[in-house]
């Protein structure tokens, strides 16, 4: 059976081959780059200076729109190559974009400048006190490096890359490092990431199987194949945030500024997303069990990512579990599309990889967005703690409205953005279940996850919506609260426009992201995608069009009748307070208990007692139920084995030079004694 | 699309009050009682729709928004459903996946409309409304997985032309009645019935559905009521797809068969809310999870 777009083993190409003329097209790449090192010495040399952040802000933003140029003539079609001389043995300067290298770009461009421009103001009460310019130079070095990660067709110079976007974005978590949870959470991601990277090494060396690192020639070795997979999932799907690997996800995003938060949920897990399909490029036709293992894998993430989201009290570590869950969904897509590659399924294919790139997309949109606008309402209130605050919509009205637009195309709800990749994937998973065959269990847990995953996704972010910015605030500090100010305010407004604008245009977005799904699903069912997606597109501006009829209605009743204001019935009780209203840790309990089971949540509950009790309490909290219960075990037992071989370490040095003796002589000895 | 199918839409829009008035009928008549009018539903509308409107003071246009946007939803959501073998009003490859969301989105602004109220009363029936659908909605679209998987086909309307008789496979029974069970909870679920919900109640700490909504009235109130039974009528009329899967040859006859089949579910919602009753809240979750295992034994036989 002939599968679309594979072909069976790369032809290994010579080293040096004839440069293409792509100068032009190179040009905004370069400018890109330059930008950005340029933007990154300047803002170093200001240190605590205002300027720092206006030089690291406008150097974002110029950056942004040259990685949108570059990316999106490279996902049109105009594909470039360069390459540089670079000393480092077994590298090469080798960048290149093709569509989807060039859909990543663009996605990274788009949020990177966005968050820039949110950063200016968001620092500026940090300026003459902590190191501004230290956190812009690694700002822009991230933005730098992850735009390398996605272009780069050398081993060598992509694990330099990838470790550069680990380690600037390190460094950004770190900017609060006197707070000791701040610490924890950089600690907690360097070792995770290090790990990660470790897996990334074998497979490289795999892929390589000896011969050299250029992306042209890499191929596995016969048989190597699931191997090579399987690294790929945990070496990426560390930096992704798979389920069991993502500890470290809802450590560091909170712990980061929030433009940075931003950044780090939107689009750097993605790069673990691009890497496991640059793989599977690389890697030739897929056998179904791969399909399965990220099904698997999506489906344990999605779910287990929203249920740790509801039982979440703080505003940006629900939000940096959600990005668990949404990587989960985008794993769900490629799954999707990898059983309709490998049972020649074409439309199944094409409509989980589209589902999944759009979801990339569409993830980036609005979890920046949640992100910057969550960012908004800790700098008006300082606090992110749910149950302080409340009733910011009437204070906040731009990043209320902006949040809601968020909230309800996280859920995957129609009109907007996510219910459209949602869609795919969903459509997707039905044509599999009516095509039959094994591929169908596929699509059946792929359909039943989402289902899944959607109803609490609503439950969280009803949740997260309704008691931060509805009903009466809880605190003196929520009372206070306003709107941040403009250069805080756009680029929330407009990531909220480009969910609205995503969800109106589907069809136009699949078309545009089709060249990149080509590359993997083939091409053949892309026409069949985007007609689907006009269905969607249609059912959005209708909704629209009821929803303005049926206002226009109700004010049409309402003209010359009397309009007035009471308080909130309740129940008779005359002086309803704040304090009244719902909390969040009452509003998920219903959940959480259904499920306590995996959540391990912990309880401290003070019954009231006596005929006048004075006080009573009850406090809830759920920790990562894999971090506590099998990691921290894990690196405890690691420890103390360390601890145990402690003998060894005396720090005399001729002590250590005899170590160094015997293990030479003991290599000498292996080597020796298996030959004849 | 047929002509049929836009008057099954009208047929809807126009009719779906009446189920309520049914359902009352019938637990009425099993109580010994005479009961309200059949158009019991249609004079409270007229009259809600004649009054002025008193807002919180605590509330946003949120809350104003919800009513509108969620019976512009349930309208849409109900042009997306077949009568049986009678096709929808739109019909194309995943339209169960919009029909299904679009009653999500109705649901969240419902929400976050009783949220905006500030109100404990609205914030439990909230909470309460979000637990039971989030599971009702894979029990929902894995039975109808099922039955696309029966059908091989990818629209709502392909699907029940399908599935009717003598068109459908032979196999097709026991997936029909495993889904038509679990059908039949959702909807029960969906439509705040009892054993889940108790519309009826007048206690509010016990109210699901109804709490939601205590701060609504007038206008609002009216496009609420109106959007909940149009939510029924989407729901009686797929059960009746799947559990009358019968195409007579006339389209005529087809429509008011399963417009008989519908009224037949709300007679059926009667009997069951007479005969029984609520669940304790604590064992609703479980009742869920049954038909989302009905659901999953009906694809297992589907995809045999």
């Amino acid at each position: 059976m002939r599968r679309p777009g594979w072909k069976r083993r790369r032809p290994r190409r010579p080293a040096h081959r004839p440069e293409p003329e792509n100068d032009h097209k190179v040009a905004t790449y370069i400018l890109l780059i330059a930008i950005l090192s340029a933007g990154a010495l300047a803002a170093l040399l200001l240190g605590r200076r205002a300027a720092a952040s206006a030089v690291g802000a406008l150097a974002s933003i110029a950056a942004g729109a040259c990685g949108l140029i570059s990316g999106g003539t490279a996902l049109a079609g105009a594909t470039w190559d360069l390459r540089l001389p670079w000393s480092v043995p077994m590298g090469s300067f080798h960048v290149a974009a093709d569509p989807l290298s060039g859909f990543f770009l663009c996605v990274i461009s788009l949020l990177c400048g966005l968050c820039g421009l949110y950063g200016w103001r968001y620092l500026a009460h940090h300026a003459g006190r902590r190191n501004l310019g230290a956190s812009w130079c690694f700002y822009l070095l991230l933005f730098a490096s992850m735009a390398v990660v996605v272009t780069a067709r050398n081993a060598v110079l992509f694990l330099v890359a990838w470790e550069a976007m680990s380690l600037s974005s390190l460094l950004l978590v770190m900017f609060e490092h006197e707070r000791p949870e701040v610490v924890r959470a950089g600690w907690t991601y360097l070792v995770a990431t290090h790990l990660g990277t470790a897996f990334l090494l074998v497979m490289f060396l795999l892929l390589a199987d000896g011969g050299s690192l250029e992306f042209d020639t890499l191929a596995p070795a016969e048989g190597a194949g699931g191997a090579v997979f399987l690294l790929a999932m945990v070496g990426f799907g560390t930096k992704a945030g798979f389920l069991p690997l993502h500890v470290w996800l809802p450590e560091a995003h909170p712990a980061a500024p929030s433009h940075v938060s931003a950044v780090m949920s939107g689009v750097m897990i993605k790069t673990g997303i691009y890497g496991l399909l640059r793989t599977l490029l690389l890697l030739g036709p897929p056998p179904a069990w791969w399909g399965f293992a990220l099904l698997g894998v999506g489906a344990a993430s999605g779910v287990f990512g929203v249920l740790l989201a509801l039982a979440q009290h703080d505003l940006k570590r629900l939000l940096a579990y959600h990005s668990v869950e949404n990587i989960g969904i985008i794993a769900l897509g490629m799954g999707v599309g990898l059983l309709g590659v490998s049972s020649g399924n074409h439309l199944m294919a094409a409509l989980g990889f589209t589902g999944a790139l759009l979801h990339v997309l569409n993830h980036a949109v609005f979890k920046g967005l949640l992100f910057l606008a969550a960012g908004s309402v800790l700098h008006a209130t300082a606090t992110g703690e749910l149950d302080r605050l409340g009733g910011l919509l009437k204070r906040m009205p731009a990043t209320g409205g902006a949040f809601l637009v968020g909230s309800a195309a996280i859920s995957g709800l129609p009109p907007l953005n996510g219910f459209v990749s949602e869609f795919c994937m969903y459509a997707g998973a039905l044509s599999a279940i009516a095509a039959g065959g094994a591929a169908a269990w596929g699509g059946v847990v792929a359909a039943g996850s989402l289902a899944l995953i959607s109803g609490l996704a609503l439950a969280c972010f009803s949740k997260a919506f309704g008691i931060v910015f509805l009903g009466e605030p809880r605190s003196e500090s929520a009372e206070a609260a306003h709107d941040p100010p403009l250069s805080m305010r756009l680029p929330v407004q407009l990531l909220a426009g480009l969910c609205v604008a995503l969800g109106l245009c589907g069809p136009l977005a699949a078309a545009a992201a089709a060249p990149a799904v080509a590359g993997i699903a083939g091409g053949r069912a892309a026409p069949a995608v985007v007609e689907l997606l006009w269905w969607v597109s249609g059912a959005a501006l209708l909704l629209g069009a009821l929803v303005a009829a049926l206002a226009l209605c109700r004010r049409r009743l309402l003209r010359g009748r009397t309009v007035g204001e009471g308080p909130t019935w309740d129940c008779g009780y005359a002086a309803p307070g704040a304090r009244m209203q719902y909390t969040a840790s009452s509003y998920a309990m219903p959940i959480v208990k259904m499920f306590r089971g995996v959540l391990g949540t912990t309880e401290h509950l003070q019954r009231p007692e006596g005929l006048l009790p004075r006080s009573a309490s009850v406090r809830t909290h759920t920790g990562d139920p894999l971090l506590e219960r099998a990691y921290r075990p894990a690196f405890a037992a690691v420890a103390w084995l360390a601890a145990r071989l402690r003998w060894l370490q005396r720090g005399r040095n001729q002590l250590y030079v005899l170590y160094i003796a015997l293990a030479v002589l003991a290599l000498l000895v292996f080597e020796l004694g298996g030959r004849p | 699309m047929t002509f049929l199918s836009v008057l099954h839409l009208l047929l809807a829009l126009a009719g779906a009050p009446l189920l309520a008035g049914i359902i009352h009928r019938v637990k009425a008549r099993t109580a010994g009682r005479r009961g309200p009018p059949l158009l019991q539903l249609y004079f409270d509308l007229g009259k809600l729709l004649k009054k002025g409107a008193v807002y919180s003071r605590t509330t946003t246009w949120v809350f104003k928004a919800g009513p509108i946007v969620g019976l512009a939803a349930a309208v849409l959501s109900l042009s997306l459903v077949p009568l049986g073998p009678v096709p929808a009003v739109a019909a194309f490859p995943g339209d169960l996946i919009l029909m299904v969301y679009l009653l999500g989105l109705m649901r969240f602004v419902t929400v976050l409309a009783a949220l905006d109220t500030g109100s404990a009363f609205e914030g439990l029936g909230a909470s309460r409304e979000v637990q039971f659908s989030a599971l009702a909605e894979p029990a929902l679209l894995l039975g109808l997985g099922a039955l696309a998987a029966t059908a091989r086909d990818m629209s709502l309307s392909g699907i029940f032309s399908g599935l009717s008789l003598p068109a459908a496979p032979p196999s097709a029974a026991p997936v029909l009645l495993l889904v038509s069970a679990a059908t039949f909870i959702v909807l029960l679920a969906e439509n705040a019935r009892i054993p889940i919900d108790d519309p009826n109640t007048h206690l509010e700490l016990t109210m699901v559905h109804e709490a939601m909504v205590l701060d609504h009235g007038g206008v609002d109130l009216a496009a609420i009521e109106y959007g909940s039974s149009l939510k029924l009528w989407i729901f009686a009329a797929l059960l009746s797809g799947v559990a009358l899967p019968v195409a007579t040859g006339s389209s005529a006859a087809d429509l008011l068969l399963h417009l008989a089949g519908v009224l037949a579910v709300a007679v059926a919602i009667g009997l069951v809310e007479s005969g029984m009753a609520r669940l304790r809240l604590l064992r609703v979750p479980q009742l869920l999870l049954a038909a989302s295992v009905l659901s999953l034994l009906a694809l297992a036989l589907a995809l045999r």
